[in-house]
């Protein structure tokens, strides 16, 4: 009996595996593919061998251009968004203040907001700073959501830590930027870790406001793959090597953060 | 410099409302802490959080209000739509009563 | 009890200037446009309460919003149910577990428009697996043509894509049931449908009603994967309502009622934050499981 009951788990899990990788596998089946073979002939794995894909994306200003502005503003956006979001963790963690649970529940309405909502006063905004089409300007638009994030996420992982520790280090005669640099921090390391790979990842996927507050200069590489689909023609195996290499990142970091995904999605809260 | 948010006086008046009412909830937490109770909310509530409770059920009769009052000609037969200032009140009232028993 | 410190503020100082730089003032913004024709930057004119009026009456809006609403009362239908079957079937411990637990998660972390563009290029008759595949079983399968399809498809999509989500926040849950639980259940000679309904889903309670509040309020703000799939037809099919208040704002530029419609979804948005903040709390007074798989 129970022997059976496993096995029927192992074959749900299993096809849902399979549900799971299978339009995954055929991005990257068809980045591998040459147009005329993706047009012409269905094939479950690459009949034509190619790595000619790539080489536009990497040799193609327009494209390659565009990994680079998202790559500097979720840098800005990431190494902001940790600076301010460390310390208010810290205090909502360890202390107690007027108005502490309604400055939270404020953050978390943020982080939930649609971008849509502040579409327009941003594009105002921006355009009065002269900051359009500016890294800066998308790196500050996205803090909205991610600030908020960063400090659910540390706040929850400084609760797990005793405040015994805090207490010998202040008795011990450390100062509070000391204590928090040398001792703190690096307890936390997890933590922050995680609240970086979450920060990344949503500055990275976020489209609306990147779309909206770029037009040449910052343009990053969701808003490129959306205009090229339109524009000229369907060059689709570029589109998938362009797919593909936007997972590559996210891919290669989740291994290290894989215990701590379904915290940071619950900002820190299970 | 704050040309493009477009201030307009009624708006104005509203957000200077807004923090009023914040800083007078400032003052009254600092004279006399707030403390938690369980009223006919299905929650135990703060000051803070009764104001917010409040604040946005009154937002919500007054949206309430606005989509149902072309209806209301027909329902009452009034010769036009029946003013804001009413359900304004009406908001006012609510706020007051989960402020004082929520 | 945490020790009162109201210098703890200047701690969290830069956060909130930093939130109030770019979500206090534009939100003042959009109260200021929402009351006001905006003909020009130079030219506007009171009008009041008439665009929530508009808003409110406004016909296209009240369809994307029982779309908005069909739309994440099927996610959830599906993908709680879902998640949780997956949660019980991925293995606790090993290698084996490590592998899965990558393996499912990888869709949570491909950027949204390329979740789109994937199946974009997935559902397409000639070019894509799924397509080729139902029009091979002969099934007349287009979702840039029929509404129906268009909208499953959608769905189909959001299960891939988030479904994982759910089984993660479970499994994290499950995780932290102790084993003598599952002892004395066995010693009363419980089925496994005994410990599933009496130990399992009291015990995940807590992070279900986090993974419903956060998939109903992620699935009411989806904007970009049916941008890049659908562009919200055929018609407006699958028009939800992030993407209608990005056609009335950036496309048509119609100010005034795109910021009363934006009041009017953050007001929903604060409202069910409110409840996801109080589950919070209580899910993390009542067991405070702040670091034990970590």
């Amino acid at each position: 009996m129970d022997e059976r009951r496993f096995k029927k788990r192992t074959i749900f899990l299993i096809l849902y595996l399979v549900f799971a990788i299978l339009p995954v596998y055929w991005m990257i089946n068809m980045s591998f593919k040459t147009n005329e073979e993706i047009l012409s002939t269905f094939s479950l794995w690459p009949q034509h061998f190619t790595w000619a894909h790539y080489k536009t994306i990497f040799t193609d200003e327009s494209w390659y251009s565009g990994y680079i502005n998202s790559m500097i503003y979720v840098a800005i956006n990431t190494v902001i968004s940790l600076a301010v979001a460390l310390p208010a963790a810290y205090a909502f963690s360890r202390y107690s203040f007027l108005g502490d649970k309604h400055v939270f529940f404020w953050l978390l309405t943020n982080r939930m907001t649609p971008p849509a909502v502040f579409l327009l006063p941003f594009f105002q905004l921006y355009t009065t700073l002269g900051l359009m089409d500016t890294h800066v300007a998308v790196a500050l638009a996205h803090l909205l959501f991610n600030v908020p994030l960063a400090v659910w996420i540390l706040e929850g992982f400084m609760s797990g830590i005793p405040r015994e520790i805090d207490e010998t280090a202040y008795i011990d005669g450390y100062s509070f930027p000391r204590f928090f640099l040398t001792i703190f921090v690096p307890l936390i390391k997890a933590g922050i870790g995680v609240a970086a790979f979450f920060c990344f990842m949503f500055s990275w996927v976020e489209l609306l406001m990147a779309r909206t507050l770029t037009s040449v200069d910052a343009k990053p590489i969701v808003a490129v793959m959306t205009r090229t689909v339109s524009a000229s023609g369907m060059d689709w195996g570029v589109l998938a090597a362009a797919g593909v290499l936007t997972i590559v990142p996210g891919a290669i970091v989740i291994w290290f953060v894989r215990h701590y995904i379904a915290k940071g999605f619950a900002m820190g809260r299970v | 410099m704050f040309e493009w948010m477009a201030w307009t006086t009624p708006v104005a008046i509203f957000f200077t409302c807004i923090v009023l009412m914040l800083i007078g909830m400032t003052v009254w937490e600092i004279k006399s802490p707030t403390v938690q109770r369980k009223g006919w909310l299905p929650i135990a509530t703060t000051r803070g959080d009764r104001l917010f409770i409040g604040l946005v059920s009154a937002a919500y009769v007054n949206l309430a209000f606005v989509a149902v009052s072309e209806k209301m000609i027909v329902w009452f037969g009034l010769e036009q739509e029946p003013s804001i200032w009413i359900s304004f009140v009406l908001s006012m009232l609510l706020l007051g009563l989960i402020l004082r028993k929520g | 009890m945490k020790p009162v410190n109201q210098k703890a503020w200047l701690l969290i100082l830069p956060v909130v200037l930093c939130v109030a730089f770019s979500a206090i003032l534009p939100l003042m913004t959009v109260v200021n446009y929402s009351v006001q024709d905006i003909i020009s930057p130079e030219r506007r004119v009171f009008v009041g309460t008439e665009w929530f009026k508009a808003v409110m009456r406004d016909d296209d809006l009240q369809g994307a919003l029982l779309r908005q609403m069909g739309f994440s009362i099927s996610v959830l239908l599906v993908e709680i149910p879902l998640g949780i079957a997956l949660a019980l079937s991925m293995p606790a411990k090993g290698w084996k577990s490590s592998a899965v637990l990558v393996l499912v998660a990888i869709s949570l972390l491909i950027p949204w428009n390329v979740v789109g563009t994937i199946w974009q290029i997935y559902g397409r008759t000639d070019i894509g697996l799924l397509g080729a595949t139902l029009a091979k079983l002969g099934f007349e399968y287009s979702y840039t043509g029929n509404a129906t399809h268009a909208w499953l498809t959608v769905l189909l999509m959001d299960v891939w894509h988030w479904t994982p989500l759910v089984a993660l926040l479970c499994y994290a849950g499950l995780r932290a049931i102790p084993d003598a639980y599952y002892q004395a259940a066995s010693i009363d000679g419980a089925s496994k449908f005994a410990v599933f309904r009496y130990i399992q889903l009291p015990k995940l309670r807590g992070v279900l009603m986090i993974a419903v509040l956060l998939r109903f309020m992620d699935s009411f703000m989806i904007y970009t994967e049916p941008f890049v799939l659908t562009g919200g037809g055929p018609g407006n099919a699958t028009t939800f309502l992030s993407q209608y208040l990005t056609q009335k704002a950036v496309g048509q530029f119609d100010l005034g009622p795109a910021a009363a419609f934006s009041l009017i979804y953050f007001l929903i948005i604060l409202l069910l934050c409110f409840i996801l903040y109080n589950w919070m709390q209580r899910v993390g007074t009542r067991d405070n499981s702040g670091g034990n798989h970590g």
